[in-house]
């Protein structure tokens, strides 16, 4: 028997169908709802359950009552077991999400399936990190994350092939951030959040014969040894955000911060979450290098999350001494596309336009283009 | 005659022989010694150390010889070679008929008895078509001095990477040139082997047309670059035409070109790594120049390389001496960089080889070459109008002997990809065959129609693929659990994936399992 | 207008008719017209110059097989080579097996409709892995030096060491393969044998053995044809020290020698022609690698691994285990490479195990035993010659010292040549301290009275 939870984010997508960019904050939803918007996660959450109800695996359902899940339990026809009422004198909200992931987590439900927008991973991420495997029904306006599926059918067909041992390990995959108010302005302009551990299919290649199976750790590893190979002595490292270069920490045994900007000298932690002005410091004081990975779907190595590592870091620093590293599997997604840079000063990301080394294994390195 | 035909594999569920072993039972009995042997050394065994003695005898399967053909037979009736089918699924296999005479040639009796360490005096006819076929490529790729060493076409990616290392350790600049470049689409093996020479690999992106990116190589070069290791054309069936400037800034930069010429059958007599200014060159004898795959070997990769180069080459090659028109093994090569195979080569992929280069000479190869690109033109035009395929970079749509084609569009409209098209396709007695990693065209097959193939051949291998794209349109029902006519049916993938549950002899299958995969208890 | 062609029998459509409408179709004129891609200056500007063409199949076969007449063969001449290639007999039910087109001809296919070549290959990796008392062998790869090579690279995998000890009585050529090989991941020392006996030198082992040796090589039988008796001393000497045996071995041998598996091997290898392949002048070869089933051994093979699998109708199924190893899978973080190496000469070494049966190897081993002592002690009388120079026990070749004849082992194999026998290999400038001496094989398509005419024709030549 499988447990699965189940969120509905009631507001999600609310924001989207009329012109709204998002339904952050009671303001704007009271807007959207003036604007006669309906909710339409339950709808999608609903086709993701449809898939759920056909794949014939004994599935029990934990979720919330009323429109954050039971609902859309109760009408696909499913059993399902209330786990969190939240209080009904008051209109839901992302408190309620968080509390609920978190009660999902203690009960050890196998997957965590939510209906919503990056706004509803954000809150899952800060209630559960990466404890428990978690997917997204697409259901908001804002889909930057890694952690969704292509469609709410497709959502369901994954959830089935993990919860029957189909699926890989799953994999951390990136929760963006946008600044609401930027987007509404016509500016996307999103950050690294968090993690979550996202199930994802196998690329059934030679008949059966799968391409991912072998988890990113292997891949990962060869990477890493090539950067802890590449480590002079007595040089400081700066090993930017993201979970790839989070594996290069565990391979030297250190603890990093996974969002945050480290420094690495000698194989042990000198710095860690530098701001700015650290690291600039740094520069100034001694030999620094940088270790930065690909953020984001888009392929970002600058701007979607390592903020702390500034233009004037990067002129300082110079190419010669920013080191790119990246999994094949992530190279892979991203064929055919440049990598983008997005500092904040435009003429910096001209002149960083061109080509790149891209460390993606013991002894390999890939050419990657530079665009802005 | 229907559309399709109705095709149905042989089906024999034969029992694994381990199954059919009885004790006692007897296939082929060795002499004995003989009498006055016997009363001068007595058993023969007592002469051994025993603690060296076998205790228990193997437990080989015991069969009566009816009975073991009868178990090959079936095996081998279960098993599509290209004497088969239309066998142009294996594309950059270049599976291609390999003619009987050629195979009775190299069975002979004549080169089947030659033990390779025998004077050579006694040996001259063998090394008389070792040296010739040397001098027969030295024509095909336009370069000076071969080695029949290499077994096979990663073989001959070693023996240049080997090469290479020992060129630039007797240059003083090993130490130094530590990074080979390839491409996103070279072979495996391009990448592969120099990784397991040491070197670093600097991996070149496709452009848009598919093409490697000429600005990455000109960033990726500098003067750690070792050698330079290219296919062409790459499996996409795309000619580099700027492949020339490709080696001339790797010359300039002291980089040796190593030239992967696994895909030459289009071009043979059009173009030679002697144009396109490469210093070393393979070729595969179990495809272009048609010895057969023996289910994966025996083949050879024969080894060119520059007059510059031969000294490197692994010892010892073959010569030719006229004054006493005697050939001969040539160990002295004192730079050489070492030996990549057992004796001296593949000799009966070698005579298969030399007599098919015999049987068809220059105009015939140049014919080969020409029917290829043509059978793959014509292939190309009818199979890109199949519903839900699509060519790999639209934007170069010139091809020559193969092409990686795209069933993206099938798989958006139906969900079905091309693994599911290659389980189907068994129901239709032939191949199908995904493409080499990495994977980045979307749902890929390549398709390599050699020459042997008649437009016949092709029109039906065509109505095969409109049959399977038709059925994942409207009877996905039949695509789903393919295959249905074929020796067997759907294979349980786990048990080939996890630790816990993987088997690979009868031994281990034995310790885990009883019946038909019924876990074993554990003590 | 169709223009006159030549048409060839292995081009289909190169006859005139099929070819025009080719080219129409495809909306050319000529077959020229499409190469686009190929610019002027790649073009050759003049014809390949090959050999006039043997259109015709009688005047092939005239030519070849007038060429392949200057051949004399092992069967035509007594034959005492041995030292890596041996003149065994082939069953004709293995060429009967290995001749079917099926196999001769395909290649890489699924386990559906390629499903007999796997189930051909997965009992070839049974067999074997019954034969060397292993759980574990894979897919042959190109020779037993490549084995050997790749089995001392996964020592070094496994065990993180940088450093191999090889055996100083192994293979001459095998060792300049396997070094090669090496380079530049691992380094290597070689160990002294004894030179009384032949085999490994214990005490120079144990002095070179430390915490940074991954493996110790060792052959038995060895090149001088010497079973190493110590073997499983070795393994411990080893075993102490947390490095690995890797243990080349004769597959022919191992129906009365104690398989590698039983004596403390870690990874053995060897090749398989002497399981009935044709020499085919050294090209009748394939190596073999066999382990525990342990996960850290199975993770390091680079060669195909077939494995069995249920199917949804209760058939036996087959596929490929763990492939993501490999460099077909993804050539990033793959164990060495793997390409085409030697499948059917795998499936013929099946047949023949099959053939022979536990019964069958054991009277091959026990027959070349015997016959091998018999010329041992003939050759022993014969004045001036000894076969005793080493003392440790040999099972199909030992070494002849010549060195008291008063004639070079070059002089005594012209002669011999001259009187149709191929003598033993020359292990003057082969192996030090073994000058004049040769080594002799003797498998089981020598009879007793062809070393009796051995025998006489040395006696011959020498007095």
């Amino acid at each position: 028997m499988k447990h699965l939870g189940l969120i509905v984010n009631p507001v999600a997508g609310m924001g989207g169908r009329v012109g709204l960019k998002g339904t952050d904050g009671a303001g704007i939803l009271k807007a959207a709802r003036e604007l006669g918007a309906e909710p339409t996660a339950p709808a999608r959450a609903s086709q993701a359950l449809d898939k759920i109800c056909r794949c014939g695996l004994d599935i029990r359902i934990l979720t919330c009552d009323g429109a954050m899940g039971e609902e859309s339990a109760a009408r696909a026809g499913l059993t399902f077991d209330i786990v969190y009422r939240p209080d009904a004198s008051k209109t839901t909200g992302p408190e309620d999400t968080r509390r609920a992931a978190e009660l999902f987590a203690h009960c050890g439900c196998d997957l965590l399936l939510f209906a919503g927008g990056d706004g509803t991973a954000r809150d899952i991420s800060a209630a559960v990190g990466t404890d428990i495997p978690v997917l997204g029904i697409p259901a908001g306006v804002k889909i930057h994350s890694a952690v969704f599926a292509n469609t709410p059918a497709r959502a369901g067909e994954l959830a089935c092939l993990f919860l029957a041992g189909r699926c890989g390990e799953p994999r951390e995959m990136e929760v963006m951030d946008i600044d609401e108010k930027e987007f509404r302005e016509g500016r996307v302009r999103s950050r690294l959040y968090g993690y979550l551990r996202t199930p994802f299919e196998k690329r059934l290649l030679q008949s059966g014969k799968s391409s991912g199976g072998k988890t990113d750790r292997v891949e990962l590893d060869g990477m890493a040894e090539q950067v802890v190979r590449m480590m002079a002595p007595d040089t400081l490292y700066l090993v930017g955000p993201g979970s790839t270069t989070a594996v290069v920490m565990e391979k030297l045994g250190l603890k990093g911060t996974l969002l945050g900007v480290d420094a690495v000298k000698n194989h042990t932690l000198t710095g860690a979450d530098l701001s700015e002005s650290d690291i600039l410091k740094l520069i100034a004081a001694e030999q620094v290098e940088l270790v930065v990975t690909v953020i984001g779907g888009q392929g970002h190595i600058f701007g979607r999350g390592n903020q702390q590592i500034s233009p004037s870091v990067i002129r300082a620093l110079g190419s010669e001494r920013t080191h790119v590293i990246a999994s094949p599997s992530k190279m892979r997604e991203l064929f055919g596309k440049p990598l983008l840079v997005d500092t904040g000063d435009p003429q910096l990301d001209v002149e960083l336009c061109g080509y790149k080394r891209v460390i993606t294994g013991l002894n390999q390195e890939l050419m990657a283009r530079i665009e802005c | 005659m229907k559309g399709n035909r109705e095709f149905h594999q042989a089906r024999w569920n034969e029992p694994l022989l381990f199954e059919k072993s009885l004790p006692g039972r007897r296939c082929v009995i060795p002499p004995r010694a003989e009498k006055n042997v016997e009363s001068m050394v007595g058993d023969g065994l007592s002469a051994l150390p025993e603690a060296m003695l076998r205790e228990t005898p193997p437990a080989l399967p015991e069969i009566a010889q009816p009975q073991l053909i009868r178990h090959y037979n079936h095996l081998s009736q279960e098993n599509l070679g290209v004497d088969s089918n239309i066998d142009i699924g294996q594309g950059t296999c270049t599976m291609k008929y390999s003619p009987k005479i050629n195979d009775m040639l190299a069975g002979s009796p004549k080169l089947k008895d030659m033990h390779p360490l025998q004077d050579e005096s006694t040996a001259q006819g063998i090394l008389e078509i070792f040296y010739r076929t040397g001098e027969m490529f030295k024509e095909i790729s336009g370069l000076e001095c071969c080695s029949l060493q290499p077994g096979g076409g990663s073989h001959g990616v070693l023996a240049m990477a080997t090469m290479v290392r020992a060129w630039h350790r007797s240059h003083g600049e090993d130490s130094t040139r530590d990074e080979i470049i390839t491409t996103f689409f070279s072979h495996p093996a391009d990448a592969a082997v120099p990784k397991a020479k040491g070197y670093k690999v600097v991996v070149l992106p496709p452009d848009e047309e598919g093409l490697p990116d000429m600005e990455a190589y000109r960033a990726a070069l500098s003067e750690r670059t070792a050698a330079i290791f290219f296919t062409n054309p790459e499996d996409t069936g795309i000619f580099n035409s700027r492949i020339r400037e490709f080696t001339r800034l790797a010359r300039e930069n002291g980089a040796l070109c190593c030239y992967d010429q696994a895909n030459a059958n289009g071009l043979l007599g059009v173009t030679r790594a002697r144009e396109a200014d490469f210093d070393m060159s393979f070729f595969n004898l179990h495809k272009t120049f048609s010895s057969p795959h023996g289910c994966g070997g025996p083949a050879t990769g024969l080894l060119m390389t520059t007059a510059e180069l031969r000294d490197y080459l692994p010892a010892p090659i073959v010569e030719y001496d006229a004054s006493s028109n005697r050939y001969f093994l040539d160990h002295d090569l004192p730079q050489s960089c070492g030996k990549i195979k057992d004796f001296y080569g593949v000799a009966p992929v070698v005579v298969r080889a030399y007599c098919w280069i015999m049987s068809l000479g220059t105009e015939g190869l140049m014919e080969v070459s020409r029917a290829a690109v043509l059978n793959n033109n014509y292939f190309m035009k009818k199979m890109l109008a199949v519903r839900g395929c699509s060519i790999s970079f639209p934007k170069h749509p010139a091809r020559v002997e193969q092409v990686r084609y795209s069933w993206e569009q099938l798989h958006a409209d139906t969900g079905f990809g091309t693994a599911d098209i290659q389980q189907r396709t068994a129901d239709f007695g032939t191949h199908y065959w995904m493409s080499h990693e990495p994977w980045v065209v979307p749902e890929p097959v390549t398709i390599e129609p050699t020459e042997s193939y008649s437009k016949e051949d092709l029109d039906e291998y065509l109505r095969i693929m409109e049959e399977i794209s038709r059925e994942c349109y409207e009877e996905p029902g039949i695509i789903r659990h393919a295959p249905h006519n074929s020796t067997i049916h759907h294979i349980d993938h786990d048990y080939l994936d996890d630790p816990g549950k993987w088997a690979i002899t009868w031994r281990c299958y034995r310790k885990r399992y009883q019946g038909y995969f019924e876990p074993v208890a554990a003590e | 207008m169709i223009e006159e062609r030549r048409v060839y029998p292995y081009i289909p459509n190169s006859e005139p008719i099929t070819r025009e409408a080719m080219l129409r179709e495809v909306g050319v004129g000529k077959v020229e017209d499409l190469l686009v891609d190929v610019p002027e200056e790649l073009r050759m500007k003049e014809p390949m110059k090959l050999p006039e063409p043997m259109l015709s199949e009688y005047e092939l076969k005239d030519h070849v097989e007038g060429i392949l007449n200057r051949n004399v063969t092992s069967r035509e001449y007594l034959s005492f080579l041995g030292a890596g290639c041996y003149n065994h007999h082939v069953p004709a039910v293995v060429d009967e097996v290995i001749g079917r087109s099926e196999f001769l001809t395909a290649y890489a296919g699924e386990p559906y409709e390629d499903h007999g070549r796997f189930q051909a290959l997965f009992e070839y990796q049974s067999m074997m892995a019954e034969l060397l008392d292993f759980d574990v062998c894979n897919v042959p790869t190109y020779d037993g030096s490549q084995a050997a090579g790749t089995s001392l690279r996964m020592a070094g995998r496994i065990t993180g060491r940088g450093k191999v000890l090889l055996a100083g009585n192994m293979n001459p050529d095998r060792k300049k393969l396997v070094t090669t090989y090496l380079d530049p991941v691992l380094s290597w020392e070689t160990v002294a044998f004894d030179p009384e006996t032949g085999e490994m030198d214990m005490d120079d082992l144990r002095s070179r053995l430390s915490g940074d040796v991954a493996a110790v090589y060792i052959e038995t039988p060895n090149y001088l044809g010497v079973i190493e008796g110590k073997a499983a001393d070795v393994a411990e000497a080893v075993h102490q020290e947390g490095g690995l045996l890797v243990a080349f071995v004769d597959p022919a041998s191992l129906g009365v020698l104690s398989p590698p598996g039983a004596w403390g091997a870690d990874i053995a290898c060897g090749d398989i022609q002497s399981l009935g392949i044709h020499m085919n002048y050294g090209g009748g070869v394939g190596g073999f690698i066999c382990t525990s089933d342990e996960k850290r051994f199975i993770e390091e093979y680079p060669s195909r691994l077939f494995g069995l699998a249920p199917t949804s109708e209760r058939e036996w199924g087959f596929g490929d285990v763990a492939w993501e190893r490999t460099s077909f899978a993804d050539r990033e973080t793959a164990k060495e490479f793997v390409g085409t190496h030697a499948a059917l000469w795998g499936i013929a070494a099946a047949v023949y195990l099959a053939a022979m049966g536990p019964a069958g190897m054991r009277e091959l081993g026990q027959v070349i035993m015997q016959r091998s002592l018999y010329a041992r002690s003939v050759l022993g009388k014969i004045p001036g010659v000894s076969t005793g120079r080493l003392t440790g026990a040999t099972f199909q070749e030992f070494v002849v010292d010549f060195s008291a004849t008063g004639k070079t082992v070059r002089q005594i194999n012209d002669e011999l040549l001259e009187r149709g026998i191929f003598g033993g290999r020359d292990l003057t400038d082969n192996i030090p301290g073994l000058s004049q001496c040769a080594l002799y094989c003797v498998t089981e398509t020598v009879t007793g009275s062809d070393i009796d005419r051995l025998a006489e024709t040395l006696g011959e030549i020498l007095a």
